[in-house]
């Protein structure tokens, strides 16, 4: 149920992030999403990506450093209050959310959390226990973004 | 600018022996030394069993060059006290210079050590303006460091006021100068800059609102450059200084007010300038390798220790009356040692600091500046994938750990650099680790 996430570690200066995505984009990955994080010294970046086996590969090439990160992905609904009640569940069951990110799809009336937890089984198993919610598979991630891609 | 009378200030007339005299002294002192280091320092009387050498062997200066070098390492090797020349219960006192292995080498001195210490720079605070109904300022940190302490006997020795003042908190320093109206200032050239900074932050003219009139600045290399901007900012005429802990500490040569090099303490040292890949005496007015040997320090008598700093020496003879020839400035090392905010620091360190914290030593580069005057280091490392992680709790851990363990490891604080694999400059051969952009070797030399 765990998804792949590619971490790249980006230095601070002109040019980084627009060099992950020259990569990318000339050896033909598409993003489904992606998030930043950084400081005044450096960042990382976080992406999905069906293409991460070969994402991972042309971006060590070209000297970046990149791990694989396991994630959840999980469908909310996406309307006010979405997001705050699967996150109620989880401090609920003290499950620590690292990070997060999301991506609402243009055609339905879903959007996807993406959550990088301390403890991703349990955060799994928490998900598919509550009823308004659902843990995605890769396959499905990869599907549901079908109406979303965006280009890199 | 105060320009002193040259004849009234020598302080010690060993400063103005004959030549010959003087030379006699230093043979007597020299064979005095050896035999002194045979009987009691196990360490040389191996060496000089190995050699087939004695005191007997050593009748003239030049005899020196028979006996072997001292290097910084034999110190650390000899940690902690197995060089003393002297019973531990002679010992009065124990300075010492940090280690790049995490253990300081030590500076000891008996009570005639201290005794001498004083003297020799009371020589040079005297030539450079400091009398005893004067005050004088130590903007040099205290504690183990040899710096603050030898100053402070030189200026009691000559009898003025002295000022611990110590070093950090400069709005301190600068409120403790103007209200006791104190005439020298004694720190590293870059904290005298910085001092000048601080001052016109604060409203003030330093060349009008400080009363300091003379300065004695060491404890890391300068150049002409400075001394002009230090002598035109703070109103004062500027001199240059040379010790280092091994031997004794600050003393061991200072300018006279004729400002043409400073003058060797050749009384209690002897020095040779050697060619640092030949370990051959350079010609006459070449630049090499300063080696000292001590002729009278009791506590331990180093021979031909070998400082790595890179200097000439000038033989011709000073109009201040002084007979004893005079370095130049140190415009090098013969390793890679670095002196930031007046400590050494070696590249290697560093790398031992990565290495403990990461287990491998990444590819990594030192760049050296000095903004505001105050030396900054910035050291920059290539991110492995082990070191990698996607949370920035873990990435700001990380850069903690390698920041707090270079502070441990060196003393100083750096900034530090993550940047990506391959971004730095790779070498042919020996890597070149240090990126100095303080000054240039011209402005070194001027």
């Amino acid at each position: 149920m765990k998804i792949q996430q590619l971490s790249v570690f980006l230095e601070n200066k002109p040019g980084q992030m627009a060099g992950v995505f020259d990569i990318l984009g000339s050896n033909g990955v598409n993003i489904i999403t992606m998030s930043t994080a950084d400081t005044e010294q450096f960042g990382i970046l976080r992406i999905i990506t069906r293409e991460w086996e070969k994402a991972k590969t042309v971006l060590e090439e070209g000297q970046f450093v990149v791990n694989l990160t396991p994630v959840v992905a999980i469908q909310v609904p996406h309307k006010p209050g979405g997001l705050s009640s699967i996150l109620a569940i989880f401090q609920k069951q003290n499950i620590n959310i690292e990070y997060m990110y999301a991506f609402p799809c243009a055609h339905t009336t879903e959007a996807v959390l993406i959550a990088r937890f301390e403890d991703p089984d349990a955060a799994i198993k928490v998900v598919r226990e509550s009823e308004n919610f659902k843990a995605l598979t890769e396959e499905d991630v990869f599907k549901e973004k079908k109406a979303c891609e965006i280009q890199s | 600018m105060t320009q002193l009378a040259t004849e009234q200030t020598i302080w010690d007339k060993n400063e103005s022996l004959p030549r010959e005299e003087l030379e006699a002294l230093q043979a007597k002192r020299l064979k005095e030394a050896v035999a002194r280091v045979y009987q009691n320092v196990p360490f040389y009387t191996k060496k000089f069993d190995d050699l087939g050498i004695s005191a007997d062997d050593i009748n003239s200066i030049e005899d020196v060059r028979k006996l072997p070098f001292t290097v910084k390492t034999d110190l650390r090797d000899n940690y902690p006290l197995d060089l003393l020349a002297v019973p531990r219960e002679k010992l009065a006192r124990l300075h010492a210079s940090s280690g790049t292995t995490g253990k300081p080498t030590f500076a000891v001195f008996t009570q005639e050590d201290l005794d001498t210490w004083s003297d020799l720079c009371a020589r040079f605070l005297y030539a450079g303006g400091l009398r005893k109904n004067q005050f004088a300022h130590v903007a040099f940190g205290y504690g183990l460091f040899t710096g603050g302490f030898g100053l402070h006997y030189g200026i009691e020795r000559v009898g003025a006021g002295v000022i611990p003042a110590a070093s950090g908190n400069t709005r301190r320093q600068i409120s403790l100068l103007r209200d006791l109206n104190t005439e020298t200032l004694i720190c590293t050239p870059s904290y005298a800059l910085n001092i000048a900074e601080v001052a016109r932050e604060e409203g003030l003219d330093p060349a009008k609102d400080l009363p300091i009139k003379f300065g004695h600045f060491g404890g890391e290399p300068w150049t002409e450059d400075m001394r002009e901007a230090i002598e035109a900012e703070l109103g004062i005429t500027a001199y240059n200084n040379y010790g280092l802990s091994e031997v004794l500490g600050p003393g061991v040569a200072g300018e006279c007010p004729c400002r043409n090099g400073m003058h060797l303490q050749e009384d209690h040292f002897l020095f040779e300038l050697v060619d640092p890949q030949t370990d051959e005496p350079v010609k006459p007015g070449e630049v090499g390798e300063l080696i000292i040997t001590n002729l009278t320090k009791q506590a331990t008598t180093l021979l031909r220790y070998r400082t790595r700093d890179l200097c000439v020496i000038h033989e011709d003879v000073c109009d201040c009356g002084r007979t004893t020839r005079r370095m130049g400035r140190v415009i090098g090392r013969s390793d890679d040692m670095m002196i930031i905010r007046g400590v050494n620091v070696f590249p290697s360190q560093i790398e031992e600091a990565l290495l403990s914290v990461e287990g491998t030593t990444p590819h990594y580069m030192i760049e050296l500046d000095r903004p505001g005057n105050l030396d900054r280091v910035t050291v920059s490392v290539e991110i492995q994938p082990h070191m990698f992680s996607d949370k920035m709790t873990e990435m700001n851990m990380l850069k903690r750990a390698i920041d707090k363990e270079i502070r441990t490891i060196t003393g100083i604080g750096v900034t530090l650099n993550l940047v990506q694999p391959q971004t730095l400059a790779r070498f042919e051969g020996k890597a070149k680790r240090v990126i100095d952009n303080r000054f240039t070797k011209e402005e070194l030399e001027k």
